[in-house]
Formats: C-alpha cells, sequence, structure tokens
C-alpha cells in the first residue's frame, strides 16, 4: 500500500472509536467501589460562611461524606496554592477555609454511593453567609487599575515602548483614538471538567478530562506533597478544552481529596451550571487604541492600553495588546496592560486568549482608519506590512500574508464590493463585506518522545502527549509514519498517559511543533540507528557508506547518489538478530528562538446579511486564508481552522457571560441562554491554506493553527456589520438591540 | 432535584383524580420544560403524574374547524395537514420554536403551560415574586437587573417590585392568540372550555399565577375555528441566532386584502408581555383602511401603546412596531 503522505486528508485513527463509544473519556470510566462527588457552589461573591449545616444531608441514603472547611484535612502542601510560574498555576477554593471570593465558588462536597444520592446530598446543605458588596467586574468597575506582575506567556512583557509615541502623535496628519469593549466568555468545552481519582496507598491514579497530563501531574503531587512519580494522570481522550482544562482547577484536587476521605475511587464531573466560574473564562477586556498616520496611510505612531479583569484572589491578566507589537510596522508604539480585581472567578487562557479580543481591537481600528483615510482596508494593511518584527528586532522565520490577503481576497470575490458602507442591498437587507488580519505565535516546549521500530517494520511510538480532540494522536501517528515512510496504520501508538515520554500542555497551540518535532527527532535518531546498523554491516549493500549520504523512503534505506543500491528496513534488521533499534529524545527550541521571530498569518474575509429594522444579523460568508508551515494533516487542520472561525462568529455576535453587577452571579449560566452558533448561523467555511515552507521553525517545520481561527474573524464580521449599517458597534458582542439602538 | 413518586394515568379521568389526592403533584408530558425546572429545584413536586400515554394526541376534523388533543408533539402538529392547510399560521409558529429534539417532546399542552424563560425565576438564590410568591416578599430580582428578555407591555400599575415583568417565551402562544383558540379543560367539577385570551394572564397582583387552569385541571385538547377567508398569515420571529433561541419579538400575523382595503386581520405579539399580546380594538380600526405601510405602522403604534422600557429591554419598543409593519408588509404583499 501506498503510504499516505504528510499533509492528506487523513482520517483519525480513533474516529472509528469515537463514533462507535469505543473511546473511553474520564466521565465513561468505572472502578469497583467508585463514589460520586458533587459540589455546593457559593451563591454570594464575597463574604465568609457563617454556617454549614450538613445534618440533613449527611442522614441520606447512600451518602458517605460532606466536606466542607469544617471537616476538610489540610493538604500537606496547600502552602502551595498561589500563582504559579506560568497560567496553568492557578490559586484554588479547596475547603480550608471559610472565605467566598465569587459567587458559584465550591464550598462544599457531598460524596455519595451514587450520582442521584450525591446530588440530593448537595441539596441538603445549608449554608448562611456574613456577606458583602461584591466589586463588579468590567465595565461596571470603578476600582483603580493596576499595572500586572506579568502576562501568562514569559516571553510577553507586560509593557512595552519603542521609539517616541508623543512625538510621533503629535506630528501625525491622521489622529484616530477609540475604545472596545469584549465581554466575559465562558469556554463550556462539551465534556465538563471530570476527574475519577484512585489512590493505592501513596500512589494516586487520576483519570482527567486535561489538557495537560504532565502540568497535572505535578500541581497535584504538589498540593499533596508527593513526588510526581507516585501520582498517574491518565486522559485517553477529552471532548474539548479551549484552554479552560489547562490549569488545574479545585475539582480535580476534590477529587483526589475526597478519594482519600472515604477511602474509594471517587468521581467528580461538574454540572454545567458549576462551569461557569471556577474553571476559568476569558477576561472581559476594555481596550483603547491610538494611532497616527501620514494622510497616505503610514502607521507613524500607536498605542493599545488594554484593561482587563482578574479575581481578588490569583493574577491573570489577558494579554490583549501583544500581537499590535508584531502585526504592523510602526516605528513609535507603547503597548501596555492593566488590571482589576473583581469578585470573579479567575480568568484564565481561553482559546487565543489576549489575541482574541486584542485583535478584534486593533483590526477593528485599522477598518475604521482605512475608512477615515478613504483606502481600501487591504492596501491600507499592506501600506503598513511588517517585513520584520519590530519590537524584537528579528526577522520572521517565514512570513506568507501578503499571498494570504491576495488569494483570500480573490477567492472571496473582494472585488465586487462597493467601498462605502451602506451601498450594499438586497430588498430589506443590507449586505456588508469585511476583512481582518489573523496572526498567532508559533510556541514550542520542552517534549519527549520513544520510537521503536520493530524488525517487521512496524514502529511503536511512545508520547505522554493528550489528543484534546484537535486531532493530535492522528498527527503524531502520522509524523512517525513520515519518517518511515511507511503507512501510519504500522504505527501504533501509546499516548495519554505520565507513564509515557513528557510533553507539554496542549495549548497556545503547541502541540504538533512541541510533540511533533520530538516524534520527528526520536524517528531520526532511530534511523541514525539504523545508518550506523548498515554501514558496520558486511553484508548490507550501504556496508562502508556514511551516515550523511544515506535516506530512508518507503521503509527502505538507500542512498541518495544511488537510490537503487539499499534495503528494506526489515531486511537489515532481521539479518542482524531480528532486534528492534530504539531511541528517546528530549526536543526543544534552539537558538532559532532567539534569532528569529515565528508566526503564523492568514487573512479573514467575512459577508453578513443585515436587516436592520429588525436588527438581526446573518454571516453569509467566510473566506480566509492562512499560512502555518507545514500542514500534517490537511483534514483535521481545516478542521481547526473552520472551528476557530465559528468562534469568532460566537464572538463577534452572540457570547457573553452576563454578570449582574449587583450580585457579580452569571445570569445566564446554562447553554439555552448562553449563547453560541448553531449550524443555522454558519454558512459554508472557505479556510484553506497556502503552502509555506518553514525549516527554520522547528524540526517538524508546522506552526500553531488552533487558535488562529478566531484572530482574524471578530473583527472581519464587525468590520462587515460596519460596511453593511455605517454602524460602528465597538462593543461586543453585536446583538440586534446594539443595531437597533446604535447612536453615532 | 428532590426525589419523588412517579405515577402513570391510562385515562384522562384518572389522571385528573390522581392530581387532586396529592398535594404537590403534577403533570408531565414530554418533560422538557418541568425536567429543568425540577433540576433547578424551581419546581418541587413530590409526585409526577405521567400523562404522556393518555390518548389525547389526536389532531381531527371537528363541525367548525379542527381539534388538536392535548398531548399531539409539536413536531406532528407542524405537520398535521389539517394544520398546514387550514392553520399555517401555526405551524409556522411551532416550527419557529426550540429544535427539532425538543419539538419531538414538547406537547401541546406542555407548551401551553410553559414556563418564563426569566434569568432570576431560574436561580433559586435570586429574588423572584414568580417562584416565591408575593407573601415571601422577595422583590423581583429581574427589574432592577438583567431585563432584556422582559416585559414592555401589560405590566402591573402599581409597585412593579410586588409584581412581576416577565414573559410568556412560547412561540405557539402567540399563534393560537391570534387564532382565537379555545382551551378544553377537564377538572373535578367536570369539563370547561377557556378562551385563549382569558386562558394567559398578566402578572398583576398575582405573579406565581400563569394561567387561570386550576392546579388540578387537566388540559384536554384545543379548538380551532377555520377562518371563513383565509387570507396570508406570517409569523415573524426576531431572535438572537437564527435558530433555537426564544424570542426577541414575535409577531403572529393574518391577513386578508381585497382590492387594496383590509377585510380582515389578527395580529398578537410575542416577547412583550406575562401572555401572547392582543388587541382586537387595533385590529377592528385596520378594517376597510388601505393595506399599506401607513396603515400598519398606525396600527403597530397603538398596538405598543403605553410600553414601558427598561435597562436592557427598552430596544423593543421600536422593535416590536418594526416587526409588526415587516410581518404585515409580508402578508400584504
Ligand atoms: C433549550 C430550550 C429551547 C426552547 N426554545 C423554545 C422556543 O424557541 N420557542 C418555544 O415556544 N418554546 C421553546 N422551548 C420550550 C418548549 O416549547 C417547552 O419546553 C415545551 O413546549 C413544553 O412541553 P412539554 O410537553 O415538554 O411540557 P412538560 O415539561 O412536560 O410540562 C410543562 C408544564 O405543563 C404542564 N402540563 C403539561 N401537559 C399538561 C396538560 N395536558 N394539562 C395540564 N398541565 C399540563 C406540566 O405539569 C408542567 O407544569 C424551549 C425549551 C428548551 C429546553
Ligand atoms: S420578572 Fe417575574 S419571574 Fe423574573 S424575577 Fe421578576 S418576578 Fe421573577
Amino acid at each position: 500500500m501506498e503510504p499516505k503522505l504528510i499533509g492528506d486528508p487523513v482520517d483519525r485513527i480513533d474516529g472509528k472509536q469515537k463514533v462507535t463509544g469505543g473511546a473511553h473519556y474520564a466521565g465513561d470510566i468505572k472502578q469497583p467501589e467508585m463514589a460520586y462527588a458533587v459540589l455546593v457552589m457559593s451563591t454570594i461573591a464575597n463574604g465568609t460562611i457563617r454556617d454549614i449545616d450538613t445534618a440533613d444531608a449527611e442522614k441520606l441514603p447512600g451518602v458517605l461524606a460532606i466536606m466542607t472547611h469544617k471537616n476538610t484535612p489540610r493538604l500537606p502542601g496547600y502552602d502551595a496554592n498561589k500563582p504559579g510560574a506560568t497560567a496553568l498555576g492557578r490559586v484554588l477554593h479547596l475547603l480550608h477555609d471559610d472565605r467566598v471570593d465569587y459567587s458559584n465558588q465550591p464550598i462544599a462536597m457531598a460524596i455519595a454511593d451514587s450520582f442521584e444520592h450525591a446530588v440530593d446530598a448537595a441539596n441538603h446543605v445549608r449554608v448562611t453567609y456574613q456577606a458583602k458588596t461584591p466589586a463588579p467586574g468590567l465595565p461596571t468597575s470603578k476600582a483603580e487599575p493596576f499595572r500586572p506582575q506579568k502576562l501568562p506567556r514569559p516571553d510577553d512583557p507586560v509593557d512595552t515602548q519603542r521609539g517616541d509615541l508623543n512625538k510621533a502623535m503629535a506630528a501625525a496628519e491622521v489622529s484616530f483614538k477609540q475604545t472596545y469593549h469584549t465581554p466575559t466568555q465562558v469556554h463550556n468545552a462539551l465534556e465538563p471538567h471530570t476527574s475519577v481519582a484512585i489512590w493505592e496507598g501513596k500512589q494516586l491514579t487520576i483519570y482527567q478530562a486535561t489538557q495537560g497530563i504532565f502540568p497535572s501531574r505535578e500541581r497535584i503531587a504538589e498540593y499533596f506533597a508527593l513526588p510526581p512519580e507516585n501520582v498517574r494522570v491518565i486522559a485517553q481522550f477529552v471532548g474539548g478544552g479551549f484552554g479552560s482544562k489547562g490549569p488545574v482547577w479545585a475539582d480535580g484536587v476534590l477529587a483526589a481529596m475526597a478519594a482519600q476521605y472515604v477511602k474509594r475511587p471517587v468521581k467528580l464531573e461538574l454540572r454545567r451550571s458549576d462551569m461557569f466560574g471556577m474553571v476559568g473564562s476569558r477576561s472581559a477586556t476594555s481596550q483603547q487604541l491610538d494611532i497616527g498616520a501620514s494622510r497616505s496611510g503610514d502607521f507613524l505612531g500607536m498605542a493599545h492600553r488594554s484593561l482587563n479583569q482578574t479575581s481578588v484572589f490569583d493574577d491573570f491578566s489577558e494579554p490583549a495588546g501583544i500581537l499590535t507589537r508584531v502585526l504592523y510596522k510602526c516605528p513609535n508604539q507603547e503597548v501596555t496592560h492593566r488590571s482589576i480585581r473583581a469578585n470573579i472567578g479567575s480568568p484564565s487562557p481561553m482559546r487565543a486568549p489576549g489575541e482574541a479580543p486584542g485583535m478584534f481591537a486593533l483590526e477593528s481600528a485599522i477598518d475604521e482608519l482605512a475608512y477615515q483615510l478613504n483606502m481600501d482596508p487591504i492596501a491600507l494593511r499592506l501600506k503598513n506590512y511588517a517585513e520584520t518584527d519590530q519590537q524584537k528586532e528579528l526577522p520572521f522565520s517565514s512570513k506568507s500574508l501578503r499571498e494570504c490577503y491576495q488569494q483570500a481576497a480573490d477567492r472571496f470575490g473582494w472585488s465586487k464590493r462597493l467601498a462605502a458602507p451602506r451601498s450594499m442591498r438586497d430588498g430589506n437587507i443590507l449586505i456588508g463585506m469585511g476583512m481582518a488580519s489573523a496572526i498567532y505565535p508559533t510556541i514550542r516546549d520542552e517534549a519527549s518522545a520513544k520510537i521503536k521500530l520493530n524488525a517487521d517494520g512496524t514502529v511503536l511510538l511512545s508520547i505522554g502527549t493528550q489528543d484534546i480532540g484537535t486531532g493530535s494522536y492522528t498527527a503524531m501517528t502520522q509524523l512517525a509514519a513520515d519518517a518511515f515512510g511507511i503507512s501510519p496504520d504500522r504505527v501504533t501508538l501509546r499516548a495519554g498517559d505520565t507513564r509515557q515520554p513528557k510533553t507539554p500542555v496542549s495549548g497556545g497551540s503547541r502541540t504538533t511543533a512541541s510533540a511533533g518535532s520530538a516524534v520527528v527527532q526520536a524517528a531520526e535518531a532511530v534511523i541514525l540507528k539504523a545508518k550506523q546498523l548498515a554501514l558496520n554491516d558486511l553484508k548490507s549493500p550501504l556496508n562502508g557508506q556514511k551516515e550523511s549520504d544515506m535516506a530512508v523512503e518507503k521503509g527502505r534505506l538507500f542512498l541518495k547518489s544511488d537510490p537503487k543500491k539499499g534495503e528494506a528496513l526489515t531486511a537489515l534488521l532481521k539479518r542482524n538478530g531480528g532486534n528492534a533499534l530504539e531511541a528517546s529524545t528530549s526536543s526543544k527550541s534552539g537558538e532559532e528562538k532567539e534569532k528569529y521571530s515565528m508566526y503564523a498569518h492568514g487573512a479573514q474575509f467575512a459577508e453578513v446579511r443585515i436587516d436592520e429594522a429588525l436588527g438581526e444579523i446573518r454571516v453569509s460568508k467566510l473566506t480566509g486564508a492562512y499560512a502555518a508551515g507545514r500542514i500534517v494533516n490537511a483534514k483535521t487542520a481545516h478542521s481547526q481552522l473552520v472551528g476557530g472561525i465559528v468562534w469568532g462568529v460566537s464572538m463577534a455576535l452572540l457570547e457573553h457571560a452576563i454578570h449582574d453587577p449587583r450580585t457579580n452571579r452569571i445570569m445566564n449560566a446554562n447553554l439555552a441562554e448562553y449563547h453560541v452558533p448553531v449550524n443555522a448561523d454558519i454558512p459554508d467555511i472557505d479556510a484553506f491554506f497556502i503552502d509555506e515552507k518553514d525549516e527554520i521553525v522547528n524540526p517538524a517545520g508546522v506552526k500553531g493553527i488552533g487558535e488562529i481561527g478566531i484572530t482574524g474573524s471578530v473583527a472581519a464580521i464587525a468590520n462587515a456589520i460596519y460596511h453593511a449599517t455605517g454602524k460602528r458597534i465597538r462593543e461586543l458582542p453585536i446583538t440586534p438591540d446594539k443595531i437597533l439602538s446604535f447612536t453615532a | 432535584m428532590k426525589n419523588f413518586q412517579y405515577t402513570e394515568a391510562s385515562q384522562p379521568a384518572q389522571a385528573v383524580q390522581q392530581i387532586g389526592a396529592g398535594r404537590d403533584t403534577k403533570f408531565v408530558a414530554g418533560g422538557t420544560n418541568l425536567v429543568d425546572l425540577m433540576k433547578y429545584g424551581i419546581e418541587q413536586p413530590d409526585t409526577l403524574i405521567d400523562i404522556s400515554r393518555l390518548e389525547l394526541a389526536k389532531i381531527e376534523k371537528t363541525a367548525t374547524g379542527i381539534r388538536i388533543g392535548a398531548l399531539a408533539r409539536n413536531s406532528d402538529m407542524a405537520e398535521h395537514p389539517l394544520v398546514t392547510s387550514q392553520f399555517p399560521l401555526l405551524a409556522e409558529a411551532l416550527l419557529a420554536g426550540a429544535s427539532p429534539q425538543l419539538r419531538n417532546m414538547a406537547t401541546l399542552g406542555g407548551n401551553l403551560m410553559q414556563r418564563t424563560r426569566c434569568n432570576y425565576f431560574y436561580d433559586i438564590s435570586q429574588p423572584c415574586n414568580k417562584r416565591q410568591g408575593p407573601t415571601a416578599q422577595a422583590g423581583c430580582g429581574a427589574l432592577e437587573g438583567y431585563n432584556r428578555i422582559h416585559a414592555i407591555l401589560g405590566l402591573e400599575s402599581g409597585d412593579l417590585n410586588q409584581s412581576c415583568i416577565a414573559t410568556n417565551p412560547s412561540d405557539m402562544n402567540v399563534a393560537l392568540a391570534a387564532l382565537d383558540a379555545v382551551v378544553n379543560v377537564s377538572g373535578p367539577a367536570g369539563q370547561r372550555a377557556i378562551p385563549i385570551r382569558d386562558f394567559h394572564r398578566l402578572a398583576g397582583k398575582k405573579p406565581q399565577q400563569d394561567t387561570t387552569l386550576a392546579p388540578n385541571e387537566l388540559i384536554t385538547s384545543i379548538d380551532l375555528t377555520t377562518p371563513q377567508r383565509a387570507g396570508k398569515s406570517h409569523y415573524l420571529k426576531v431572535r438572537d441566532r437564527a435558530s433555537y433561541a426564544f424570542a426577541l419579538v414575535s409577531v403572529a400575523a393574518r391577513l386578508v386584502v381585497e382590492s387594496g382595503r383590509i377585510q380582515d386581520v389578527r395580529l398578537a405579539l410575542g416577547g412583550v408581555a406575562h401572555k401572547p399580546w392582543r388587541l382586537t380594538s387595533v385590529e377592528q380600526q385596520l378594517i376597510g383602511k388601505p393595506a399599506t405601510e401607513a396603515s400598519f405602522r398606525e396600527a403597530a403604534r397603538q398596538l405598543v401603546a403605553g410600553a414601558k422600557g427598561f435597562e436592557h429591554n427598552a430596544f423593543k419598543i421600536e422593535l416590536a412596531q418594526s416587526a409588526i409593519v415587516r410581518a404585515l408588509q409580508t402578508v400584504a404583499a
């Protein structure tokens, strides 16, 4: 059989398991004697628990225990409950004290022999509070903003300056200044957060819905003061994460605490309503954009001042300004981040954290400026095309944004757009076309992998990484198969378990770049061993050749200068005792990171149809071109783009966690009222990759694609809405009421 | 969810008898609303009487029109030839509601009785006169809270904080109001027929009570009268997303036009009041008028006269009028 090639639209290796129910998620795990835990959540956002009465609950059938701050044993490693060095280390409420810092915070846990009994018990816990007025979040907050100590990614400075902004702004012929608002959003992966915890002495095994089995293992081990080796985290399948399953949240630790307390395996599966608060959110932002330009459209100065919200007990600062530092050429610039504190659950990374709200603001502002200058929005962007990363003063490892603009514009039919707002109509319907750039950094973390080439030519790939639903298992398998030139079905994968080689969190679109590079390097190491075997083997046609003169294709080792000279790897191995060749590698970025700036780019176009009298906005067309290095699997990669773009529709038009500022309670904490798009909201999406070869970025040659789709689509839609109606709505989501009550 | 007893009723009379026997007893039909309310702790019945197997699902011809059994599924109603041929307005309204999965479960009786989607009603930690009853003096959480989906018409003239500003969320009910449906019910004292306009109530001083149905009465069917002249009808639903969202505002319109003049008109609004909003006086005024935008706009103005907007829903006043005009233009075309 012809091996499937890298880039082919290969079906997911686990597709059949998933559609037949054979894929076991954490919630599917059953253990003998397993008990069920259900959380009791706070109904106030600030104060203390005056009394918590568990007497009625404890008497109910099947109840094993009710844990509250009154009886919960102190965790030996509780001192580690501080903001961590990365976005993964969050401060958790673990029933250790009577504080209530936000509404829908876990304040007790009912453990029973069935889920139903646990729910019933949880409902019978009576709580009274000493309540204080909660500090509201954005936009209501009047709190004094403070400068956060850091942004989630250590590489991103909180504030940056370059050139002389004041001077540039004073000299600019055209100036622009506006403020944009984005709301709190809640991730809501289809699969709720779930953990099944099993103790055997001092060994803890946890089946967990997580984006990072290794970071989870370390954080949980820390709380229990155990060496990480004592904790095993397994995530065979994960039903979406979107950032929400990156950190370990309270539920992940509480499950293990419950299992220890009742001395039985315990499953803790969050209910949908539990997910609005304790497992992160995208921070609301308020972002001010100032741009000074020449009459001909050169950006002379630019400031992006972003305000976000964090909780009263933790530090997380939505990095909304970071892409403004690199997207356009602009010699004088200032980008700052400030936060206010509110009685809310801690915000956390959500698909394209910072990038999504930040790009909405930046790309809306560029669009506004294009109208102000009477320039085509693409022309204005091309005029200010950044050939280098001006902030880091580095060249890009590769950048094909120009090609993206061009190809997406052609396929979208941008030339049919009449420039003036309100100039395109179909009966009662106003039609608008808008576009925006898309960009996402390429992140790579240390990752390791082990590859074993068997004498029969099959390959065993061991790599810890979880697959959060994106298709990582398939991509890893393909990369290993590709290295040997064999069909992916000849590769067996062992993954999703901390017993396998260590890999990073699946977040920041880094899995293929990180774990994928480890796979490529482990395969290279095995191939090197094969070459050495051949050159030392008197019976091999490659005896005495140099390693660097040999290559592998279709499972065959051969001489590059004379491809006929060579032999199948299976023949080589069989002749040499039939032993497998095995190699483990640990892979991380090297000096390329200091020498180059690395980003995936894209151009996103949108057409909207708006019934202005009724305020209804429907997206009728979405076209996007993306350049992201090598595409390992055309099918799963396309799904990532489409998923990201749909998220953009959601953010632009629908999503909004509504806090009542009097109570800080989320008033739409369910999926009937927390709106995301349904099928009828999504037109056919034409999202495609353009060829981009990048040999610098990492050994796998890939850039992250999981998040870029949302970075352009939000502003493209908002810009299309302006083009249709002449109404510039700077506050997301753009709902019918905002169209109807718009005043310039 | 509180633990509860579950029984099945095999005959309507038995159902009525069973509901009279228990204290906190409720009927369950499709369960799509009641089960959610029980999960959130809003409804806490001790006993559920499952009426879904009662033989009350027929849709049949009557001397004056059609009768639809209370257990008919929303999806079956929307597809039934008697409905689509004589009452396309009802079919259209049904199909505008919820999702196919929900419509497959939802029944006529359950839809008539579905409760408001008010965010504060749904959150038992928040004050709500409708949920807690007026004697609790809880107040209305929505009044100064998030009230985007709330009422602009039919509001209590006294202290609103002792009343309720919620809306009836149903699409079907708006069409039934326009069509003058009659709700047939059966109780311990026998049968009675309730005109739809008297079935749903304004909140007034009894915000806890959505309808005039007694707790021990069973809805058995509705009757619809075939109009003399069908004219054209349209159910216009304005919503945040293209499907699977409750109406911000909706309009059920039916219009008969001859030689450019309005002969007959029915007009009901959804999403604006505690019950479907219909003013026959406004319809009367339209008779004989030219079927033009000016006439429609005047009718729209009259239909929302006295509307009151709150912090987040004031946009509905304008929107309702635009929607009325648009719906009438659609059927006049
Ligand atoms: C996510 C979601 C979205 C929705 N969207 C829409 C929408 O867009 N538009 C819309 O109109 N609706 C919508 N609905 C509501 C849906 O239409 C109702 O849930 C449904 O009609 C209720 O019917 P049921 O048979 O399931 O009622 P049940 O839940 O079984 O019962 C509801 C109430 O009616 C009472 N009852 C039922 N039958 C009788 C009877 N024969 N006699 C007396 N009392 C009775 C019950 O005791 C109960 O109090 C939505 C619902 C959900 C969950
Ligand atoms: S509007 Fe009605 S249902 Fe909503 S909180 Fe007020 S009283 Fe309750």
